[in-house]
Parts: structure tokens; C-alpha cells; sequence
């Protein structure tokens, strides 16, 4: 029996904001523990949310990129639920209207193309952070209750666990590139639930759908979906049924086990919030907000290759992250030539970030240092070996290596007025060499250049000693 | 009318207990408010759009700008137990890693 899948993903998102989605409390990643809340964060009587005019606008900004249609007529929503890391007991949403509608993101697997629906996009707060310890307690740090999320939920567009991954590789890259959030799975401001059921190939219903939670990287959904596809298909093959079920990825087995059992639909009773106006949105302010959109990750990579000249494959390197490609950027926009800069990125700057285990913007290394470098290289102020000494100092220290070249002697002696009477003085007092090479023996080459090099302090320009040498070897 | 079946599930999902007699004594309290606002549905209400809200207010955004309203101590002040600064409380075992 062969078995048709199908797939739909949520994925939260952690807006970057200041402050909270319905409270003024700041937001900050890695804060200490209740240090940004306040009475609305937990829930007092008589509190009333507003909303972060902010945090709407990334929503927009991001159903815009995903080419959703913005609901113009909105209002928020209470999910009702019992939880210590939510005290009001309930979640503000957007249920009934949701920020945004019927969008798509164009996937590629294989070399196939496919285009994956986006059913809609909504506006939320998270919740706090509940730590389970031993002797049946639990530890609750509202920080991050009220953070805005925006939840986006895809259509049942996908049929195998790779199309799920190229959906939420592109997702995370479209969002990234809009600079709405940090969209980073190891910090949770990207998180990821699933659904998905079997069918035998070419029915017309669909199975029953079984959701799958505590997924911690793409990996994990891709292996997770995986083991599910084979799972489900046992169970059917020997005559079972699937259960309406919430299981969760277990990264140490591969395996997916069992949370709990659905009976019937959750009851989350919602209803309006009372306590906010309903919204209009003003169609002027999307236009706007759609006219700003920050340059896509496809847009940049094709005007890399078209304008600047750089090589398809080195544009997709540059334009993988929103850092990368705006570091780059920000260096050809000082004057350095893109070739060079997108070189140094790919190779010298990945090499340290990896050795280092550093992201870019972890590192003292900026746009301008790296550009003046790249120009004392092009220009002949410095030998490209010499390049590499100011870049581990300028990467380390965000030292300016224009000064620093300066101050420790490292220029590039370039000129045959100084190099030639060196060359010839050298030559004089090493005959065998010249013998030897007038004997054919290249090798005699290198050992001069050398002398002259060590003479130098390595700051001999190769190209002229090299020019000046194999002249005067030919005359004598 | 209300079933005693929907009075268990309300009660659930109020995190609420009840004793036996209690629970009939509600189908029939309970009964009577559902039955009392089933009246509401004899209003026609074709083309009338719904009211969300009693306020005549609409689309009043806050400027995003981080502000401490209240300190962590006065915050953990009417909390029962605190340790570490965290609130401490019973752990929910039915919806462990449900969030």
C-alpha cells in the first residue's frame, strides 16, 4: 500500500520590539528572572492592555512579505486557558480576524518548484517561562510573558518532510530578511508545531492528523515528520487506526512518543476582548509599511550578480543571513570592491567565525576597518601576507588598519629605488646562486628572493623584487 | 436546558470541583440562566453588525518604549512563594510540556 502525507506547520515568531505586545513592560532576551513585568504581566485586577503600535507593524510588515492579504477591520480575542506561566488565564489573539490572510512562499526541492499556501498570520502574546524541578514544584519567570509573536499558520500544502524543511528554511529567511525578528531556534524566538496525517495514495480524505510538538531545529522537524510518515504507515498496514494524538520528538531515540490523547477539540472559549477598541487599519499605513519593506534575500542575490559581478554560487553564501549580507553591503557602500569584499567574507571572516565559534556581529570587525583593508591590499600599501596580520588584529581588537599599518611598519616597500640597490647587493655577494641558475636551477630563485625578503622584514612588494631580480639574473 | 455532562465540562474547564448534589443542584440553576438568555435569540438580528466592544473608541495604539511600571520586589511582593526570584508553584502534571 503506498501512502500520500500531509503536511501543515505553526510557527511562532518573536517580534523584535521594546516593549511587550499589551503592556509597556521592556522585552529583553536572557534578562533576570520577573525583572520585566509588571501589573498586567500578572494579571492584577482592574488592568487594561494597550497595543504595541510597533510590534502590529512587523506583523503587517512580515504578512506583506509572505504576499498575505492584510485584514483591514480587526480586534483581539481571549484564549482561555489554566496555566502558571500565563496568570491572567488567558492569551490575548486574534482569532476571529487575524492580522493577515491567504498568503504564499515559493519552495524548492529537488529542483521542483512548488508554491506552499499561508492560511493566515496573527498577532499574540507569548507566555512565561515555567521550569519544572523535583518534589512536584514548578519555577515561573514572567519575562517573557506579553512578548509579541506573530503565529504563522501554513496551509496543508506539504507532502514529505523535506518540503517542510525548504518551507521553514525559506520562511526563516524571508523573515529574517525583513528584520522583524531574530528568527533563531536556540533562542526560541522561532518555534515550530506540526501536523501531519497519511492517506493511502489517491483517496480523497485525508487521515487523521496527529500533531507534533517540542521540535528544537529544522532537523528535528525533518526527522520527526520522517519517523511519523513510517509510524503511521505500520499502524495502518496492520489494520490499526491512527489516534488523535500529541506526540512529542525525543532527540536522543529519533523517535516520536506519545503526550497526551485529543478528546474532541480543545475548549478555549473564545471571545472579543472587552477590554480594546476594535482596530482599523489604515490602507495608507500598509502601503507604506510595503514601500519600506526591506530588500528581499532574492532581490539582493540577483543585483549581486547582476550589478556587482559576484558569482551565483558567492551570492547565495552572502545573502544567507540578513548580517552577512548587510555586512557586505555596508562594505562595498565604503568603497571596497565587491569581489574582494565577498572573498574576505567567504573565506578569512567564515574561517575565524567557525574557528571561533562567533557570529558575525559578535566580532569587533567592521564594514569600514574591512573595506580600508581591502583598499591598503588593492592599492600596494600592504602584502596580501601581511593583509592577514591586520586582519587578525582589526577582527580582534577593531583596531583601524590604516594607523595601525602605520604605526607598526607594516607598509609594502614598493619601490625599485629602494629595493634595486638591495637586489644587486644581495646578488653580489651570492655568485653560486647566480651560477646555479644560469645552470637551470630554478630553486636559486627562490632562495634569492628569500634573502631579499628576510632583509626586508617580509615587507618587500613580491611582484617588483621579482621583476627587478629575474632582470638583473638575465643581464649578468 | 443544560446537561449534567456540559455542567462537568464547564467545571473542568473552570478548574472547579463539585460534590454530587452540587452538580444537579446546577443543572437546574444553570438551566434556567441558559434558558433565560435563549431568549436574546428571538431578536432578529438580520444585517445587524456586532458589537465587540461598548466603547466608542477605535484603534488606539501604544508607542513601543520599554518602561518599568512596578519593581520585581513590589511584582513579588503578593506572590505566595517566591525562590530565586521565580514564583514558585505546584507543577500541573496533566499538561507538563503543554504549553
Amino acid at each position: 500500500m503506498n501512502f500520500e502525507t500531509t503536511i501543515g506547520l505553526e510557527v511562532h515568531v518573536e517580534l523584535k520590539t521594546k516593549s511587550k505586545m499589551f503592556s509597556p513592560s521592556p522585552v529583553a532576551y536572557g534578562a533576570e528572572s520577573n525583572v520585566n513585568t509588571n501589573v498586567i504581566d500578572f494579571g492584577f485586577p482592574g488592568v487594561l492592555p494597550s497595543v504595541n503600535k510597533e510590534g502590529y507593524r512587523l506583523g503587517v510588515m512580515v504578512a506583506l512579505a509572505l504576499n498575505a492579504q492584510i485584514e483591514e477591520h480587526t480586534h483581539f480575542d481571549r484564549k482561555n486557558y489554566f496555566y502558571p506561566d500565563n496568570p491572567k488565564a488567558y492569551q490575548l489573539t486574534q482569532h476571529e480576524k487575524p492580522l493577515a490572510h491567504d498568503g504564499y512562499i515559493e519552495i524548492e526541492v529537488d529542483g521542483k518548484k512548488s508554491k506552499v499556501g499561508i492560511e493566515e498570520l496573527h498577532v499574540e502574546e507569548d507566555a512565561g517561562k515555567n521550569t519544572h524541578g523535583n518534589s512536584g514544584y514548578s519555577y515561573v519567570d514572567l519575562n517573557r510573558q506579553g512578548t509579541p509573536l506573530i503565529e504563522i499558520v501554513s496551509k496543508a500544502d506539504m507532502h514529505s518532510p523535506e518540503e517542510a524543511y525548504a518551507y521553514l528554511e525559506k520562511l526563516r529567511q524571508i523573515v529574517q530578511f525583513t528584520g522583524a525578528s531574530d528568527v533563531k531556534m536556540e533562542e526560541g524566538s522561532m518555534r515550530v508545531d506540526t501536523n501531519i496525517s497519511i492517506s493511502p495514495a489517491g483517496s480523497d480524505t485525508y487521515g487523521t492528523k496527529v500533531e507534533l510538538k517540542n521540535l528544537n531545529s529544522f532537523n528535528f522537524v525533518r526527522l520527526g515528520l520522517a519517523y511519523e510518515e513510517k509510524r503511521q504507515a505500520a499502524i495502518i498496514k496492520n489494520g490499526g487506526t491512527i489516534g488523535q494524538e500529541t506526540r512529542r520528538f525525543d532527540e536522543k531515540s529519533g523517535e516520536t512518543v506519545l503526550m497526551r490523547v485529543k478528546s474532541g477539540a480543545d475548549d478555549y472559549r473564545y471571545f472579543p476582548e472587552p477590554d480594546l477598541p476594535k482596530f482599523s487599519i489604515d490602507p495608507s499605513w500598509i502601503k507604506q509599511i510595503k514601500d519600506e519593506l526591506p530588500e528581499p534575500a532574492h532581490e539582493r542575490r540577483v543585483r549581486y550578480i547582476n550589478e556587482l559581478g559576484i558569482p551565483e554560487y558567492d551570492a547565495g553564501v552572502l545573502t544567507d543571513t540578513k548580517e552577512m549580507s548587510d555586512f557586505f553591503d555596508a562594505t562595498v557602500d565604503f568603497g571596497a570592491n565587491p569581489k574582494l569584499v565577498s572573498n574576505w567574507l567567504m573565506g578569512e571572516v567564515n574561517g575565524y567565525l567557525n574557528e571561533k565559534k562567533l557570529g558575525l556581529l559578535e566580532t569587533k570587525l567592521t564594514p569600514e576597518n574591512l573595506a580600508t583593508m581591502i583598499k591598503l591590499i588593492s592599492d600596494g600599501t600592504i602584502s596580501s601576507k601581511i593583509a592577514k596580520k591586520v586582519f587578525q588584529e582589526t577582527i580582534s581588537n577593531g583596531t583601524e588598519p590604516e594607523g595601525w599599518v602605520k604605526e607598526k611598519g607594516l607598509v609594502q616597500e614598493s619601490d625599485p629605488a629602494v629595493l634595486k640597490p638591495m637586489i644587486m647587493d644581495i646578488l653580489d655577494n651570492n655568485q653560486q646562486s647566480i651560477d646555479d641558475f644560469k645552470n637551470g636551477k630554478d630553486r636559486a630563485v627562490g632562495f634569492l628572493i628569500g634573502q631579499i625578503m628576510k632583509q626586508t622584514h617580509g615587507q618587500a612588494n613580491p611582484k617588483v623584487v621579482n621583476k627587478i631580480l629575474m632582470e638583473e639574473l638575465n643581464s649578468r | 436546558m443544560i446537561s449534567k455532562d456540559e455542567i462537568l465540562h464547564v467545571a473542568e474547564l473552570a478548574n472547579l470541583k463539585f460534590k454530587e448534589d452540587e452538580v444537579d443542584s446546577f443543572v437546574d440553576q444553570l438551566g434556567r440562566i441558559v434558558e433565560m438568555e435563549g431568549n436574546l435569540s428571538s431578536v432578529d438580528t438580520t444585517g445587524v453588525e456586532p458589537t465587540y466592544n461598548m466603547g466608542d473608541t477605535s484603534t488606539v495604539f501604544r508607542a513601543d518604549e520599554g518602561i518599568h511600571t512596578q519593581t520585581r520586589e513590589q511584582m513579588l511582593e503578593n506572590v505566595p512563594e517566591v525562590e530565586d526570584n521565580l514564583i514558585k508553584v505546584p507543577t500541573i502534571v496533566a499538561k507538563e510540556e503543554d504549553e
